[in-house]
């Protein structure tokens, strides 16, 4: 733009000779909302850069001063001063389970759904009102508080077909908490970020990918294997990163329904991992929340710690998942070559 | 043909522009309005080929007597073994109809030009004989269309498209490497998954019959979106003629195009003519005149006029037929 601008006049005419700058291409001759605008757009941005700065900033000087890297690998202990009650080594623990089981469950979900509807849910009036149907379906979860989510949780997994997943309690009832109870809830918290995120890439490929594999006497399948999913990957990485920090991020499904015991308390007796699973926890959103001055734990200075823990967590997380979206996409041409075996 | 007589300047086949044409880019080998003190040899009442005259607003009737149908089928015949047979094929949009009971038959080693005004049903038409129609819903389809003496209704869908190939407007390479582009249109045709090292010689020779493989061999696993436009159309050649199919279908093929791509294209399609039946919808009366050897001429869903290209062009025995290859609407 500027080097246009400065370039000569050309023309033999030499009516102008210092190089002019045509009118709106200089702030100086915006129009007064142009101006507004602009100013209004800068603060908003600044001020929000500003409000990330200073969580990131006072967490982390906060969170750093107390962290040692002792506090990651040792288990949290029951006492009453700061200085004996351990690490959040089960926290962590607790929240990388929780992502996994949510994730797990959430992504199937969620891409066989999208897929339904962007591939399959064409035509015919009745599955055209289904789609819709999916669709708000997935609007209303997705606009649930977890709070409710975490209530309507432990009403299901205490019925009594569901004792599998979480351990009874003495009297022979149900608790309803366990890590599958949780993560199967938190699984629908992940769900609808992870939904819109594959079904907005499938919609953004072009018809004539599809239409180009069906030419070669492609069936759906192998069309929606090879050609629709190798090029909505980056869109499914940015939906599990979505997914992941919503999990990661929520406490009332884990404060209701992973029992909020401060150690991993496998449920006696069964198989190593599954054990495991069906007992109740705790998470690192839990843990900060009872140790902060607000919770019974009075350990604000661990909480702190685990905060900052929880907060570079997300943050690699995001880099981690934009990279990967970022790298597929520079080799787009190569997406698919790794799905050919 | 006197060409010299009245475009002395240019010996050369369509480089005379004419200034009363609204396209002033094509031109006419030969312009009936100019010439004709010899008149062409009336063509043999036995073997004329099909033409409707159009009054517009009214559906239009066929000019010729049904009894002649046989032998209009038989004299087409004469230049190769026939591949797609169409009989009172007629496609419909819910209740539009966009083909309107077309009869053609397409051999192998010619190319059929489907020319005509758009919106006149050419890409249905063309679209319907690997039944992509189906894929929209609202699309139906009568009469029959037999491949190689099989009714194309009565096989599946996947095995008739790896049969009728079909290279689109838009070059639409798939987001993959070169290599995988063409081995995708060949993995899975077989139960068996082939592997890469016997993949490998057929995806060379598809792409060499596509004249793309000197410019590719370097680095066949580079992205094929990296390519140039006419690069990835030629690709799609290559993915398209892999399986070997019998009839390839092309929809304007070269009008994302530059010239020089354009001309690689055409030369492309004289060479694939020999192996198999070459349909191309097409916009570029130049590029009808430059690779077909029959015509088919349609409008508002109605085959009008098919014939050899040269009659079509020089000859044509509808009035509408003409006033299209002049230039005249469209």
């Amino acid at each position: 733009m500027s080097s246009f601008a400065s370039e000569p006049a050309l023309g033999a005419s030499g009516l102008s000779s210092a190089p002019r700058r045509g009118r709106g291409s200089s702030m100086r001759t915006w129009r007064w909302s142009d101006r507004l605008i602009w100013l209004a757009a800068w603060t908003a941005g600044l001020l929000l850069c500003a409000v990330a700065a200073a969580i990131v900033l006072y967490m982390g000087y906060r969170g750093v001063q107390y962290l040692r890297p002792s506090l990651l690998f040792s288990h949290p202990q029951p006492s009453g001063n700061q200085a004996g009650s351990g690490g959040f080594l089960d926290p962590l623990l607790g929240t990388a389970l929780l992502t996994f089981i949510g994730i797990l469950l959430a992504a199937p979900l969620a891409i066989c759904s999208a897929l339904w509807i962007v591939e399959y849910g064409h035509g015919g009036r009745t599955r055209q009102a289904l789609t819709r149907i999916v669709e708000s379906s997935i609007e209303i979860v997705a606009g649930t508080p977890d709070i409710l989510i975490a209530v309507f949780g432990v009403a299901i997994f205490q019925l009594h077909f569901l004792r599998f997943a979480s351990e009874g309690s003495e009297g022979g009832g149900v608790t309803g908490r366990s890590f599958l109870a949780a993560g199967a809830m938190m699984s629908l918290i992940a769900l609808p970020p992870l939904f819109v995120a594959t079904r907005d890439g499938l919609q953004a490929v072009p018809t004539h990918m599809r239409e180009a594999a069906f030419a070669l006497g492609k069936t759906r399948i192998a069309t929606i294997r090879r050609v629709l999913l190798p090029s909505v990957r980056p869109n499914i990485a940015t939906g599990v990163t979505l997914g992941i920090s919503r999990i990661i991020a929520d406490t009332a499904i884990v404060l209701v329904l992973l029992g909020d015991e401060l150690r991993l308390s496998p449920h006696p007796g069964g198989l190593p991992v599954l054990n495991v699973l069906r007992g109740a926890g705790s998470s690192l959103t839990s843990y900060v929340y009872d140790n902060s001055p607000a919770g019974e734990g009075g350990a604000p200075q661990k909480a702190y710690a685990a905060a900052v823990v929880l907060l570079l967590f997300v943050l690699l997380l995001n880099l981690a998942v934009e990279w990967i979206a970022r790298h597929q996409a520079r080799s787009s041409g190569s997406v698919a070559a790794g799905g050919f075996v | 043909m006197n060409e010299l007589e009245y475009a002395p300047q240019a010996p050369t086949r369509g480089t005379t522009p004419r200034a009363h044409s609204p396209r002033a880019h094509i031109t006419y080998v030969d312009d009936p309005l100019s010439t004709s003190p010899q008149a062409p040899a009336e063509p043999d009442p036995q073997i004329v080929p099909p033409v409707r005259t159009i009054v517009l607003d009214r559906a239009p009737e066929p000019v010729r007597p049904p009894a002649q149908r046989e032998a209009v089928r038989r004299a087409l015949e004469a230049d190769g073994p026939e591949r797609l047979r169409l009989e009172d094929v007629s496609v419909a949009y819910s209740a539009k109809t966009a083909v309107r009971s077309v009869s053609l038959s397409i051999h192998q080693g010619e190319v059929l030009a489907l020319i005509g005004p758009s919106g006149c049903g050419k890409t249905t038409l063309l679209r319907t004989l690997n039944r992509l129609t189906e894929l929209t819903p609202s699309a139906t389809r009568s009469g029959r269309i037999v491949l190689d003496g099989h009714d194309i209704h009565d096989l599946e869908d996947t095995a008739l498209r790896a049969r009728v190939a079909m290279v689109f407007q838009q070059p639409n390479p798939f987001p993959m490497s070169i290599f995988d582009n063409v081995a995708f249109a060949l993995r899975e045709q077989s139960r068996r998954r082939p592997r890469r090292p016997e993949l490998e010689p057929l995806v060379i020779d598809a792409l060499r019959r596509a004249g793309l493989y000197d410019e590719v061999k370097d680095d066949l696993h580079r992205p094929a979106l990296r390519l140039s436009g006419g690069q990835q159309q030629r690709l799609c050649i290559a993915r398209a003629i892999a399986p070997r199919p019998e009839v390839l279908l092309m929809d304007e093929p070269c009008s994302a195009l530059d010239p020089i791509s354009t001309g690689v294209i055409e030369e492309l399609i004289h060479e694939l003519r020999r192996e198999l039946a070459v349909v191309i919808v097409t916009h570029n009366l130049a590029q009808a005149q430059r690779v077909a050897d029959k015509v088919a001429f349609m409008y508002l869903g109605d085959l009008v006029e098919y014939g050899p290209a040269q009659q079509v062009f020089e000859d044509p025995r509808a009035p509408r037929t003409r006033d299209y290859v002049r230039g005249a609407f469209g």
